[in-house]
């Protein structure tokens, strides 16, 4: 029989899995999709004078990190709240 | 004011602040020395993360690069950024958790080994070493450039300033310093970028500059008219590049994985309090990062233009002023091989040997009074030649900035130099003392005696990196770039399967690192260095296409394959490795730093 601590532990990495490969599915799509693989395709559609495979290439993907790491903050931080892991 | 004495004043002022700081936040213990006292706020190790991170070759080189690279240039925008996102999400919480000092601790600790120990200490001396050389170097340049010192004598300013603030404040005093040095060198990078950026296209937010209109009244996009403009003269159109598409796929998997696998970047995130602040301090340094990232393709676009329309068919003796200021630098240069005193750029190296660099004729003139070129390129018209470092320091020249800004950009180029160097010598210094002293040679070394021995192991590691600053062999630019290939083969595997696979084992871990690590030397000796023929292979002989900057990606899926099937025919890690792995996951209950 698994300890109630570990189960809860073992539940909390089990969520954290998922938000990690949700994240990291985006991070892959936006830079080695967008600006590298399909960007022939995109550069077909225009964003003021940027083709948007260049301007993903360029300018998009960084933006996106940026976000998907505060995404990851916050979603990490309601994680730690719900399994009571917050205080220290 | 003269653009020197400008320069005197802003670096001096810089200097001043950075020796102060270090004066102000000196280590007492080695805990301050090795992770600052483990209380940085979130923000301002952000701060300092970023400018740990941006390096000379960020603040001077990076922009030049794609400016002559166009859109293959994003490999290095996509991938020094993308890795944050890996370190963030993959290992920094983890390793915050974890509680040590240094990257070896963790690997050593997680595989229960001296071995892996010590693989990981050598590959985070090799790292470092081979990354902090080029930083001397840059300081050296800089130095040589705007203060019209030599380049060694530069070299040994940086080397005393960059010794005072990192033998007596250690990290403590290396992080706010660099939270000084992050201020600066954003603000020099910036200021010349939004005067260009309005000048061209009116638009003074740079990000959105190099996607609007020129700023003539003609409505063209600044973009076509540059892909316009490179066709026009030969080159491959910017917006497309000429890399293949695997090779651009490789190289930016490989600096992405490097980057997360950097020690001095690493080591950053044993500083904060807890868990919780170094996830959030991850995302503050890539914000603060990104400010300069995404400016910089906008400033290789105005710069492009710029040079193109300043110098393309203008004949000699009407070009600017700045056009011979930098010829007298030999970072520029011009040979008239169709006599017709006008300047013609197209495709090609106008010059042959040298590695494709100008030797110049000393005090002799030309027919136009240009300097004088000996090893001229018949093989092709193109008569010009364009260092790509120029592309930043110029740029304020090209676009007619005062003089205080052009000075500024020399003080933004120090700041990226020593702040890098900083941050590599205590992960050098601290792989000496503790991870090879303390944790190896001799357990029973005092507190005292631990500080003392990680104070001489700073000194002698500036006074090694300013040998290879002043003295660079010739392998070290062509190795600096290669680091993250072997922070990629190397720690990124062993660190992410500790974390994420309980049963990884020390037998696979180390299999992996230096199988993975000798992958990467190999074929660098290969096709990088040529050391294994009389010639350097062509690049059609690379595996696949690969370019050995590529070649970390595939050493490390190499690393990752290797760990798993060694580990797959060896015993599971002991129970307390397992229960350490199961700590590490949970993130309350995050002690300081210890031993």
């Amino acid at each position: 029989m698994m300890s109630e601590q570990r189960k809860k532990a073992k539940a909390y990495w089990k969520e954290n899995v998922k938000y990690l490969s949700i994240l990291l599915i985006i991070w892959f799509a936006v830079s080695y999709g967008a600006g590298i693989l399909f960007k022939d395709l995109l550069d077909g559609i225009r964003l003021g004078g940027f083709k948007l495979g260049f301007w993903f290439a360029q300018q998009g993907s960084i933006y996106v990190f940026v976000i998907l790491i505060f995404v990851y903050v916050r979603l990490m931080n309601k994680l730690d709240k719900k399994y009571g892991y917050d205080k220290n | 004011m003269s653009v020197q004495i400008w320069t005197y004043i802003l670096v001096g002022i810089t200097f001043a602040l950075y020796i102060g700081i270090a004066i102000w936040s000196r280590a007492n213990s080695t805990k301050e020395f090795y992770v600052a006292g483990g209380g940085v706020s979130p923000l301002a190790n952000g701060m300092a993360t970023a400018a740990d991170w941006m390096s000379a070759a960020s603040f001077i080189s990076m922009a030049g690069i794609i400016a002559f690279d166009g859109y293959d240039g994003a490999v290095y925008l996509m991938g020094w950024t993308g890795g944050y996102v890996l370190l963030a999400l993959l290992l920094a919480p983890y390793l915050r958790k974890f509680g040590k000092f240094t990257v070896p601790d963790f690997i050593g600790d997680r595989y229960y080994s001296k071995t892996a120990r010590s693989v990981a200490v050598f590959c985070a001396l090799l790292v470092s070493f081979t990354y902090v050389a080029g930083q001397m170097r840059g300081v050296g340049i800089v130095f040589s450039r705007f203060l019209e010192v030599d380049i060694n004598t530069g070299v040994l300013i940086g080397m005393i300033i960059v010794l005072f603030y990192a033998v007596l404040g250690g990290m403590k005093g290396i992080t706010y310093t660099q939270v000084a040095q992050y201020c600066v060198l954003i603000f020099a990078f910036m200021v010349p970028a939004i005067f260009i950026s309005i000048q061209m296209t009116g638009n003074p937010i740079p990000q959105l500059g190099f996607g609007d209109t020129v700023a003539d009244g003609s409505g063209i996009y600044l973009l076509d008219k540059l892909d316009g403009l490179s066709t026009e003269l030969g080159f491959s159109s910017y917006t497309d590049g000429s890399k293949s598409k695997l090779d651009v796929f490789t190289i930016t998997l490989a600096l992405m994985v490097g980057t997360a696998g950097l020690p001095h970047v690493i080591v950053r995130f044993f500083t904060v309090k807890r868990v919780k602040d170094a996830r959030k301090s991850a995302g503050y340094a890539l914000l603060l990062i990104a400010i300069l990232y995404t400016t910089a393709p906008a400033v290789a676009v105005f710069a492009k233009t710029n040079l193109i329309e300043s110098v393309q068919n203008k004949e000699y003796k009407d070009l600017p002023k700045w056009f011979k200021n930098w010829e007298d630098t030999e970072l520029l240069g011009w040979v008239d091989k169709n006599g017709d005193g006008r300047v013609q750029y197209t495709k090609g190296h106008a010059v042959v040997g040298n590695k494709n660099k100008p030797i110049f004729e000393v005090d002799q003139r030309g027919t136009y009074g240009e300097r004088m070129i000996i090893n001229m390129n018949n093989a092709n018209e193109n008569e010009l030649f364009v260092d790509r470092d120029i592309m930043v320091l110029a740029n304020p020249e090209i676009a007619n900035l005062p003089n205080w800004v052009i000075a500024l950009v020399a003080a933004g180029g120090l700041a990226a130099a020593l702040s890098t160097a900083a941050g590599l010598l205590l992960v050098i210094s601290s792989s000496v003392s503790h991870d090879l002293i303390k944790k190896i040679i001799k357990p029973t070394i005092s507190e005292k005696g631990e500080l003392i021995a990680a104070r001489i192991s700073a000194i002698a590691a500036v006074c090694v990196a300013g040998y290879f600053g002043i003295n660079p062999p010739g392998f070290v630019a062509a190795v600096v770039a290669l680091a993250f290939g072997l922070a990629a083969a190397s720690f990124f595997p062993a660190i992410v399967l500790g974390i994420f696979y309980k049963r990884m084992n020390k037998e696979g871990a180390i299999a992996g690192m230096v199988i993975g690590i000798i992958c990467m030397l190999l074929y660098m000796i290969k096709y990088k260095l040529g050391w294994f023929d009389e010639v350097l292979p062509p690049s059609d002989q690379w595996w696949f296409g690969i370019s050995p900057e590529g070649f970390g990606a595939v050493a490390m899926v190499i690393n990752f394959t290797v760990s798993l099937v060694v580990c797959k025919f060896t015993a599971a890690p002991p129970k307390d490795v397992q229960e350490i792995v199961e700590n590490i996951r949970i993130p309350s209950g995050a002690s300081e730093a210890t031993h």
